[in-house]
């Protein structure tokens, strides 16, 4: 009887693990204030980044802070590799990266060792 | 409560000893007393202290729909906690030390991998840390000292013995010996008189001198070398593409494979529920992403800060791996083969004087790099330069304007095509291009006149380069605007393969595009009219002392005007990208041979590993993939 069980209860948990990682689920993009000619976001770190998705406008001068509360190793750099930056936000709390926004587009972002994205959208 | 990975590892590690001293005792058949709940009150005060941050982040990361590392360790510790805590209530036995030592073996590998991380990436700090803080310069006829921001270009700098060179400039008075080994590679001091180039942040000799400043802050060689190791050591190479692949769906299939595993424990093969529950923890924390992700941008790092130590800066990971499929590397041949400062060795002609003043008085306006040989020679000589008018610059041939009201030209055969050349003068022209000097054509008033053969001489160092390039296997083609003869000598000295000439500057890249049917081309240049080539090549590859626009389409840029740095950079780029092969490989073996094993595959054989050793394998692993990119640093490279 145990037995039994324990295959449905096995199957049920690896359908739910397929529906929950490889569903298609969506997520919605963070977009930055604005004051005084500047504009800044702010991506919380923690199991990932949220929001995953930044949405800047072109032509004003933009920072996006990373709030960074999560403890693990994983999350401890982020890579921004067309621009060249690589960060470790366990050093402070917030670290902030300046974005060129001269020209519209989508600059990826990731975590050290890329298992983490995020993008930043300039339009 | 912000305790760093180090603390957590400690602390964890001492609550672990009364756990590590039962399970060394085990065999001995002796029982702690209470064992129970010590274990107990130290694996919760574990759980808390050194788990609880995988726990929060593994939860956020599944909210996002995300699994990762942290999902694996959380759930081996979460499942094994949890269930030694409703074993101990129904008095079945515990499995506290598993969820305790996953928990110190993950800590310890994040631990020395951060370490690790750091010195990856120490090459940056260094070229850092070269920078002075303060110059002396020139303010109100007195040499004060001034911090290096407020620089500026213009500025007038004194540099004294052993002193460093603040920014990049031009020396105005003094004479010395720069040793410029820490940006160019180049072993030997470099002798600087006024009109000399210095470089900021090598180290003066014994000499004083005072230089203009013409670069400072963001524009100097170093802060331009920093600024491209950086976008290099962040940069993507394609193989990763793979491991993107892979890890999307490595943490998810992992739990899948460890709910099989459970259930053929338990429900086929009928074991009881504890054990088939430590054959799937094993699973979970066997599984490392880690070693994966970790395999190539750490190489990257490494071996990117490695080159840039030797003078050539790859710009990016796609470049490196390139690199490595190359079967031709083509070569421009002035400035690159060659000096690239030509100087005239001949003049021909009746009236030697006037051959020379009609060359020089045309070259006077054009920019071709014959130009400044004959105009050099000219100066030598003390040759008056005449006025000339209507001066065009025909592409690939010469120039021409009029000169005292009468036609004149100076240019290769082409450029006097159709014009009548004297038997003696049509011998010497041979007998010069033979010895492997470019010969000028001038001509007056419809008449060829005589003319100049200028040589520029191949590098020192090319032969030694070339042939290092035959050893490594690969073919070497040279390009130039030259005609055969000239390019045939040339290429014998210094060993080519074969040569293309008598390409016009507009044609190179045509030309290595015809290259690239036989397999994937480097192409090495430096000129304005490389930069074309640089880019349709697979691999460019720019001389530093070429023009910026050179050095901003290459893929790789050679610091030293040297052509062992096409040796390095190919020796370096081969090292590091087997290195990512090879981290990628065994990262992979670890994954596929390590979780059939923790599944319980020879436990037939009596081999089975607890979620402890899979969870010490799976530490050692990411770790032994970061000291391997590390090794990068002590691997030979000889030219």
């Amino acid at each position: 009887m145990g037995s039994i069980l324990a295959i449905i209860v096995g199957v049920v948990l690896i359908g739910l693990i397929i529906w929950w990682f490889f569903g298609r689920h969506q997520e919605s993009a963070g977009h930055a204030q604005q004051a005084n000619n500047e504009q800044t976001a702010t991506v919380v770190v923690k199991g990932g980044y949220s929001p995953s998705t930044v949405v800047l406008k072109k032509g004003v001068p933009a920072k996006v802070n990373f709030d960074m509360q999560d403890h693990t190793a994983c999350l401890s750099h982020v890579v921004f590799s067309s621009l060249g930056v690589n960060k470790d936000l366990t050093k402070q709390k917030i670290t902030t990266v300046d974005i060129p926004t001269d020209k519209a587009g989508e600059i990826d972002f990731a975590c050290g060792m890329d298992m983490f994205h995020g993008k930043v959208v300039v339009k | 409560m912000t305790l760093s990975t180090t603390r957590r590892f400690w602390i964890s590690l001492v609550l672990a000893i009364p756990l590590l001293i039962q399970m060394v005792l085990m065999p001995l058949h002796w029982m702690m007393p209470g064992y129970e709940w010590i274990a107990l009150v130290m694996t919760t005060l574990i759980m808390i202290i050194g788990a609880w941050p995988y726990w929060t982040s593994a939860w956020a990361a599944f909210l996002h729909h995300n699994a990762n590392m942290n999902t694996l360790v959380a759930e081996g510790t979460v499942i094994t906690y949890f269930y030694s805590l409703f074993a101990m209530l129904t008095h079945r036995p515990v499995y506290f030390e598993s969820a305790a030592f996953i928990t110190v073996f993950v800590l310890m590998g994040d631990m020395m991998e951060e370490r690790m991380h750091d010195n990856a990436s120490n090459a940056l700090k260094k070229l850092l840390d070269l920078q002075v803080k303060s110059a002396l310069v020139k303010r109100d006829s007195q040499f004060v000292s001034v911090p290096l921001d407020e620089m500026q270009v213009g500025d007038v700098v004194k540099v004294k013995p052993g002193q460093k060179v603040p920014v990049d400039g031009q020396v105005i008075t003094g004479e010395t010996t720069v040793d410029e080994s820490m940006i160019t590679g180049e072993s030997m001091p470099v002798h600087k008189v006024a009109g000399d180039h210095v470089v900021g942040s090598t180290i003066n000799g014994h000499g004083t001198i005072t230089f203009k400043a013409t670069k400072v802050g963001a524009d100097t060689m170093l802060a331009q070398i920093v600024e491209t190791v950086k976008k290099a050591q962040t940069s993507h190479a394609p193989i990763q593409n793979l491991t993107d692949r892979i890890s999307g769906i490595f943490v998810p299939a992992v739990l899948i494979i460890a709910i099989i595993t459970f259930i053929v424990w338990y429900s086929l093969l009928g074991t009881t529920m504890a054990h088939a529950m430590l054959f799937a923890v094993s699973v979970i924390v066997i599984a490392c992403p880690c070693a994966l992700g970790l395999a190539t941008p750490t190489a990257l790092m490494v071996g990117t800060g490695r080159a840039a130590k030797m003078g050539v800066l790859i710009k990016n990971g796609e470049a490196l791996e390139e690199v490595n499929a190359v079967k031709t590397v083509i070569f421009d041949k002035t400035g690159t083969i060659t000096v690239g400062k030509p100087v005239v060795t001949d003049v021909v002609g009746h009236d030697q004087g006037q051959v020379l003043q009609v060359a020089a008085s045309l070259e006077a306006s054009s920019e071709h790099p014959l130009a400044g040989a004959i105009l050099n020679k000219a100066t030598e000589e003390q040759v008056e330069l005449v006025k000339v008018s209507d001066f065009k610059a025909v592409e690939g041939k010469g120039v021409q304007a009029q000169l005292d009201g009468q036609p004149a030209f100076v240019g290769n055969e082409k450029m006097a095509a159709g014009k009548q050349l004297a038997p003696q003068l049509v011998t010497k022209l041979a007998e010069l291009q033979d010895a492997a000097k470019t010969v000028v054509v001038v001509g007056l008033a419809g008449e060829v006149i005589g003319l100049i053969a200028i040589q520029d001489a191949p590098k020192p160092s090319s032969a030694q380069a070339i042939a290092a390039l035959h050893d490594r296997g690969l073919k070497t083609v040279m390009i130039t605007g030259d005609n055969d003869r000239v390019a045939q000598t040339i290429a014998q000295q210094v060993g080519i393969d074969q040569v293309v000439a008598n390409v016009l500057p507009n044609e190179k890249a045509q030309r290595v595009e015809e290259l690239q049917q036989d397999g994937p081309v480097a192409f090495v240049g430096d000129g304005i009219n490389d930069a074309p080539a640089l880019t349709t090549a697979d691999v460019g590859i720019a001389m530093g002392s070429g023009t910026d626009i050179a050095i901003e389409s290459g893929d790789i840029v050679l610091v030293q005007n040297d052509l062992r740095g096409v040796v390095w950079a190919l020796a370096m780029s081969q090292k590091t990208f087997s290195r990512i092969k090879l981290n990628l490989f065994w990262a992979l073996i670890y994954n596929v041979i390590g979780i059939p094993i923790a599944a319980g595959i020879f436990a037939g054989v009596g081999f089975i590993l607890t979620p402890e050793f899979a969870a010490l394998a799976m530490a050692f692993s990411s770790v032994s993939v970061v000291s391997s990119s590390l090794l990068l640093n002590r691997t030979q490279i000889e030219v």
